[in-house]
């Protein structure tokens, strides 16, 4: 655990990656050039389902400046095997292969490369591409293709396949005193973070590849070409020193990434992709689910029964697939528990997880399905919540590391002010608009995960923290230098920080929200083992003051290792290494989960999240006006940062709520918006302020640092909050995400029809 | 630029920064594909190249475009002000100072175009609250959602500009 009087640990400092950022020096994946570089244009599928029966590149490869199209008909040819097709990350099933044949498996699949002298020219020749089909009939709808669900036969990860039912989850729910029982649809969503998905190869006359590359693990990028192409991993270093968001999509490696690779060694030049803002929607997403989520409460509120079926997309390809239901088994205390998870076949690409994957998901439909018991009862929510109020984990039986899941829903209740909240809906109200205030809680995983870093002392104090970790936007470069600068007593500014370069110690992928706890917690054992390798060259100075000190005895402090109990006894770290004959000292630090552990506890993150809307009184337009979200999240690193974590969430829950949908046309299974302009993710206007508070919450067993991880948390639970506060507003209960107009509006000609 | 053509190409003047800069472009080349590629200022981002996001504004004798929406060659005579010329790590713009200062960004891939948007926003002096504030930033997009600390760092600069006005007034 990190020392409590921490001096650079748990302050909110700017981020030290900061005035590149805003000053434009902060090079992206694809803004790295090179003289004579080569520029790649996809082009893609126009059907959802079917083959290719004839493409003609013969007009694209005139195009001036085109050197070569490449097609499943020219394609160089590559790894056989699925297993070397797999990332560190895949899930069940086939890999993508693109250009591997003629079958067309998704809408906007990659079907030719363009390659040019210009970016100009490929992009231009790439619409002369003749493409012939045999369509089939597309399939993309899930209200449809349900029918054909299936327990996927081979999970993804064991802690994904739900528990098996405990107590009597039917009977209880038949005799209990009040019950709801409610389908939910979330449609699907994209990632789309600001960054396009872009790699930039540059090819050596030694046969080394240097390929910067958007993705949340350089090391995973690195893997998957070495086994796509049979590269030497000593040969190619992957980059992603700084990533235009990513929020789950740049996971696993994307297609831009075989292709650019694939021209570069066949043309012998480097070589850069880039694709669209269109191609974004045809990569990844969060997958459209269908849920039902029945609820049983006695007189009294408690929970006699939750019972909670999912049913998600996925591709014809692979098996994606998350964690939604089983939240329902651990978010409250309930003995009769039954959770079921199915995946349907759709014509789309493989989903993918995106920002909290099934928590989002499985969350939204329980804690509306919450609010509908509330009511059902005539009970405050937040009291029912309150009432069910569970402190170990019983979907695993096993302790919980910490909590404080009760301080969120008080500390956040009274900034929030909810004690003076209305029961009844339709009861509050601003001059035109109709005001509604709803609340939810949120649950993510606190992983730690395998994570190696190094950390180098300079003889001027200065240090070095290097490790192949990722920067998705998370913060990541500052509080790594935060920790190092903690446990070397330093300030921030003498820390350097690499990361985003697969050369660097090993780190795993950038997701799951466990890089905080991981890589902090590697880069302070590092730092732990260059003090003590510090302290070992001291005392074997001649009359070294500190010939007798223990590791516990002695810090840094001003340059100088010392006795903790008094300053002036001690060494400069100068004198030390000069005396070593070491010019620096290195080491290196890991962590891995306890196994020991991890058999009697389980570590989440919570949240409490409480919205208000105000609905447009005549034009139904819903507004979200205010949040508070409290949050657990074990130790704070860094509250600047951690406080953007939260709020990126919150505004990308609205989203969910409000705003995102991805459209297809299940007639030609193809996705109609396409762009920024039909698929909304929120604005500036429409995000007001939103408030964050980090509640106590001491953790010494979840990470050596302490720290939970804040990347998912943020979003868990805003989506309910919301609907529930439109339903607080309009007395309208809509659970088919996100509520549009259309939809408030709907449900007002339904209840005029029913009333007439 | 050349692609090995005979295609024309037209020849254009811009002062980029505040250099001088003689280009002969074709005319299908864009004002941001110009700047990341041949120039090599990508500070100035692709993030739709549709007018869409915003990623791209840069400031066009004074006034805020988005880049991916203008053909070089139609800016002939122009002077462009991209994130670069607002100012560098050692020596900040205060838009840009304030942006780290209220961790108004996450990823950093929109900031640029925020703080050309914000520049130009501030120039035209038609925001006086929070509220305008929010709706003449509404053409850039931030899916981080570091909406809001966008709008803080924003109000802060306009009013210690404000202030810094009443000052001289006064003095």
């Amino acid at each position: 655990m990190l020392n409590h009087q921490s001096k650079v640990v748990g302050i909110p400092l700017p981020r030290i990656d900061g005035p590149l950022k805003v000053t434009g020096q902060a090079k992206y994946a694809a803004e790295h050039h090179e003289p004579g570089m080569l520029h790649g244009f996809v082009a893609v599928a126009t059907v959802a389902s079917g083959r290719i029966a004839e493409i003609d590149i013969t007009a694209a490869e005139r195009f001036p400046g085109v050197l070569k199209v490449y097609t499943h008909e020219n394609r160089p040819k590559t790894a056989e095997s699925d297993k070397n097709w797999k990332d560190m990350v895949a899930v069940p099933g086939h890999p993508f292969r693109p250009l591997e044949n003629d079958c067309i498996l998704y809408d906007g699949q990659p079907i030719a490369l363009v390659v040019a002298e210009s970016f100009e020219a490929a992009r231009d020749a790439a619409p002369l591409i003749r493409v012939r089909y045999a369509p089939d009939e597309p399939h993309t709808d899930l209200g449809r293709e349900r029918r054909q669900s299936y327990v996927p036969p081979q999970p993804r990860m064991e802690k994904m396949v739900p528990p098996p039912p405990r107590g009597q989850p039917e009977l209880a729910y038949e005799n209990a005193a009040f019950r709801i029982s409610a389908d939910y649809t979330l449609e699907g969503e994209y990632h789309n973070p600001m960054e396009l998905f872009g790699t930039a190869v540059l090819w050596e006359e030694t046969g080394g590849l240097t390929v910067h590359e958007k993705t949340q693990g350089s090391q995973n990028s690195r893997d998957y070409i070495c086994n796509v192409f049979g590269l030497d991993p000593q040969k190619v270093t992957v980059k992603n020193s700084f990533v235009g968001g990513a929020f789950g999509s740049g996971l696993r490696p994307k297609h831009q990434l075989f292709l650019a690779v694939m021209a570069s060694l066949d043309l012998k030049r480097s070589v850069k992709v880039e694709l669209s803002r269109r191609e974004m929607f045809y990569l990844t997403w969060r997958p459209a689910t269908l849920q039902t989520v029945s609820l049983a409460a006695d007189r009294d509120g408690r929970l006699q029964s939750v019972m909670h079926h999912a049913v998600q997309a996925t591709s014809q390809y692979e098996d994606y697939q998350e964690n939604v239901v089983n939240w329902s088994g651990l978010a409250y205390k309930c003995d009769n528990v039954k959770l079921s998870y199915e995946l349907a076949k759709l014509d789309a690409a493989t989903p993918g997880d995106m920002r909290a994957p099934g928590a989002a998901t499985g969350i939204a439909a329980l804690e509306a399905a919450m609010d509908e018991l509330a009511y059902e009862i005539g009970m405050d929510p937040l009291e029912l919540r309150q009432r069910n109020f569970v402190t170990h984990d019983q979907n695993h039986d096993k302790q919980l590391t910490s909590k404080a899941l009760d301080a969120c829903y008080r500390e956040g209740a009274a900034r929030f002010g909810w004690s003076k909240r209305s029961f009844a809906p339709h009861s509050m109200r601003d001059g035109q608009d109709l005001v509604g205030w709803g609340m939810a809680t949120g649950i993510w995983e606190a992983s730690l995960t395998q994570a190696e870093a190094k950390v180098r002392l300079f003889a001027d104090g200065k240090v070095m923290v290097s490790a192949a970790a990722s920067d998705i936007g998370t913060g990541t470069y500052t509080i790594l230098g935060q920790i190092a600068a903690e446990a070397l007593g330093v300030s921030l500014d003498k820390v350097t920080v690499r990361i985003g370069d697969s050369t660097l110690a090993t780190t795993s992928v950038q997701g799951g929200s466990w890089t905080a706890a991981s890589s902090g917690s590697a880069v302070q054992a590092a730092s732990a083992a260059v003090k003590k390798t510090l302290l070992a060259h001291a005392r074997t100075m001649a009359n070294s003051p500190l010939a007798d000190a223990s590791e516990e005895e002695v810090s840094i402090s001003d340059g100088r290792l010392v006795l903790e109990r008094n300053h002036q006894v001690g060494l400069a770290i100068g004198d030390i290494m000069e005396a070593a004959r070491v010019s620096s000292i290195e080491e290196h630090g890991k962590v891995a989960p306890d196994q020991a552990q991890a058999k009697k506890f389980a570590s989440y993150t919570h949240s409490a999240v409480f919205v208000e809307v105000k609905v447009d009184g005549q034009l139904a337009i819903p507004r979200v006006t205010r949040v508070v979200s409290a949050i657990a999240g074990g130790r704070i690193l860094n509250p600047k940062t951690a406080r953007s974590q939260i709020l990126g969430g919150v505004v990308m829950g609205i989203g969910m709520a409000l705003h995102e949908e991805g459209m297809v046309d299940h007639r030609t299974g193809r996705i109609m918006n396409h762009n920024l302009a039909e698929y909304h993710v929120p604005a500036h206007a429409d995000i007001d302020d939103i408030d964050v508070i980090f509640v106590e919450e001491e953790d010494a067993k979840v990470s050596p640092i302490g720290a939970k991880g804040l990347g998912e948390i943020g979003i868990v639970g805003v989506a309910a909050a919301v609907s529930n506060a439109i339903f607080h507003a309009t007395g309208k209960r809509i659970r088919h995400l996100p509520i549009t107009v259309d939809k408030i509006l709907a449900q007002d000609t339904v209840l005029q029809r029913r009333a007439s | 630029m050349d692609i090995g053509t005979p295609l024309s190409t037209c020849p254009v003047m811009l002062t980029v920064n505040g250099e001088h800069h003689r280009f002969e472009l074709h005319p299908w080349v864009t004002l941001l594909d110009l700047l990341r590629g041949p120039m090599e200022l990508t500070g100035t981002k692709k993030g739709c190249d549709h007018g869409q996001c915003g990623a791209c504004t840069v400031l066009v004798d004074g006034e805020r475009v988005n880049s991916c929406l203008k053909l070089a060659v139609s800016l002939d005579g122009a002077e462009i002000t991209t994130i670069e010329g607002l100012g560098t790590p050692q020596r900040m713009h205060p838009l840009q100072k304030a942006f780290v200062e209220h961790d108004a960004y996450q990823c950093g891939y929109c900031t640029p175009g925020q703080i050309c948007s914000a520049a130009g926003l501030l120039a035209e002096g038609h925001a006086h609250s929070r509220a305008e504030i929010r709706e003449l930033m509404s053409g850039n997009l931030c899916r981080c959602g570091a909406y809001t600390n966008i709008a803080d760092a924003i109000e802060d600069v306009m009013s210690r500009e404000a202030a810094k006005t009443v000052r001289e007034a006064a003095e």
